[in-house]
């Protein structure tokens, strides 16, 4: 069994050193606990979108996802504690002693340098997932079409979930109901 | 003690209605804490926005911390009472998720062969992924990208990620090695 200590070390780490965010963290989180055992892709896939689609931070949704999956309760709590501790520290100590290192012309120079990285930390686990995903013509669809709706036209994603809800929900219950005709 | 009690209803609500990640929960915050409350003006509210980009973890996090410090800050409080306003926003925010989302667990553990869920979970992957491409493409301008470089930088660390030639932490610091000796 995974000790609650490993898996608050573990979310600590991630949450130390990832910067821009939940999505860029996701190359980090598929490193830490993919390579290490801890979920396998598809596990993985599952977790991303239920923590997506829920309500609250990505990243601390996938924590407290991540960590029930591998002890329960006790563990969303560790998860959530360590993924959020850290920034948490690193705010108050900027905001008490620091709130002119923004305009530091060294890490004004270090920021040009990271942000093109970080459009690579999502393309990089975004291209892996599709991969682990038995992709078909529709799910193409669904991933052209969203990309399009959002990025070009500004549709709230919160529509797009929305939909692609009610439209599985009708589509399984409907090829469900063809197989229990064909059974008869 | 009562501006504590607004503060956590305050984020409470924020973090409940939040979908879509941190982006989405800055304008919220933006208009709770300086259309609504008033708390900070426009401009402090912005550069806590660039300081919570700039510092690791997720930038709703960041956020919800520092304008529990600033409120308190601004309002009189001693060190320690704004530390404890930073906490509170950061528990209210956090809380509502962790709610949910642990009743998630259960309803996917419970349900997770039930045909239903299946296909709506089958669904929701590639309009994952497609949000989660939406993200990259949303990064990819001008302010990010100020000129060649970037572009080099950008495709440099893509080929050494994908190749699993580096990990995603190293790379980080990497990419700040390289603003400092290019720019």
């Amino acid at each position: 069994m995974i000790s609650l200590w490993k898996i608050f070390s573990v979310f600590a780490k991630i949450g130390a050193f990832t910067i821009g965010g939940g999505i860029p963290m996701i190359a980090a989180i598929k490193s830490e606990l993919v390579e290490r055992k801890w979920l396998n892709d598809e596990d993985f896939i599952d977790i991303i979108t239920l923590a997506q689609t829920a309500p609250g931070l990505f990243a601390v949704n996938i924590s407290i996802l991540t960590g029930h999956r591998l002890r329960g309760t006790k563990g969303s709590v560790v998860a959530t504690i360590g993924s959020c501790l850290p920034p948490f520290l690193i705010i108050l100590l900027v905001a008490m002693f620091f709130t002119s290192f923004k305009d530091n012309e060294y890490v004004i120079k270090a920021f040009k340098g990271i942000r093109p990285v970080v459009v690579a930390l999502i393309g990089v686990p975004m291209i892996d997932m599709l991969r682990a995903t038995k992709m078909n013509w529709w799910k193409w669809i669904v991933v052209i079409s969203s990309m399009i709706l959002v990025c070009f036209l500004s549709v709230s994603p919160i529509y797009i979930l929305i939909c692609v809800i009610v439209m599985a929900v009708f589509i399984s219950w409907h090829n469900n109901k063809k197989i229990r005709e064909k059974k008869i | 003690m009562s501006i504590y009690i607004e503060l956590f209803l305050t984020f409470f609500i924020i973090g409940m209605f939040t979908i879509g990640g941190g982006y989405a929960m800055l304008s919220l915050i933006q208009n709770e804490v300086v259309t609504v409350h008033g708390w900070l003006t426009d401009t402090a509210f912005t550069d806590i926005v660039a300081i919570s980009q700039m510092t690791p973890g997720p930038i709703g996090i960041n956020s919800a911390t520092y304008v529990g410090y600033e409120v308190l800050a601004r309002a009189g409080a001693s060190e320690f009472m704004s530390i404890l306003g930073s906490f509170t926003a950061t528990f209210a925010v956090v809380l509502p998720s962790f709610i949910i989302v642990l009743l998630l667990c259960k309803v996917y553990e419970r349900w997770k062969d039930h045909h239903i869920f299946k296909g709506v979970l089958n669904g929701l992957k590639p309009a994952t992924l497609g949000l989660i491409g939406t993200a990259a493409i949303s990064l990819a301008t001008p302010e990010n990208f100020i000129d060649w470089k970037s572009y080099v930088i950008c495709i440099v660390a893509f080929i050494a990620l994908y190749l699993k030639k580096i990990g995603p932490f190293a790379i980080i610091g990497l990419g700040a090695l390289a603003g400092l000796l290019i720019y």
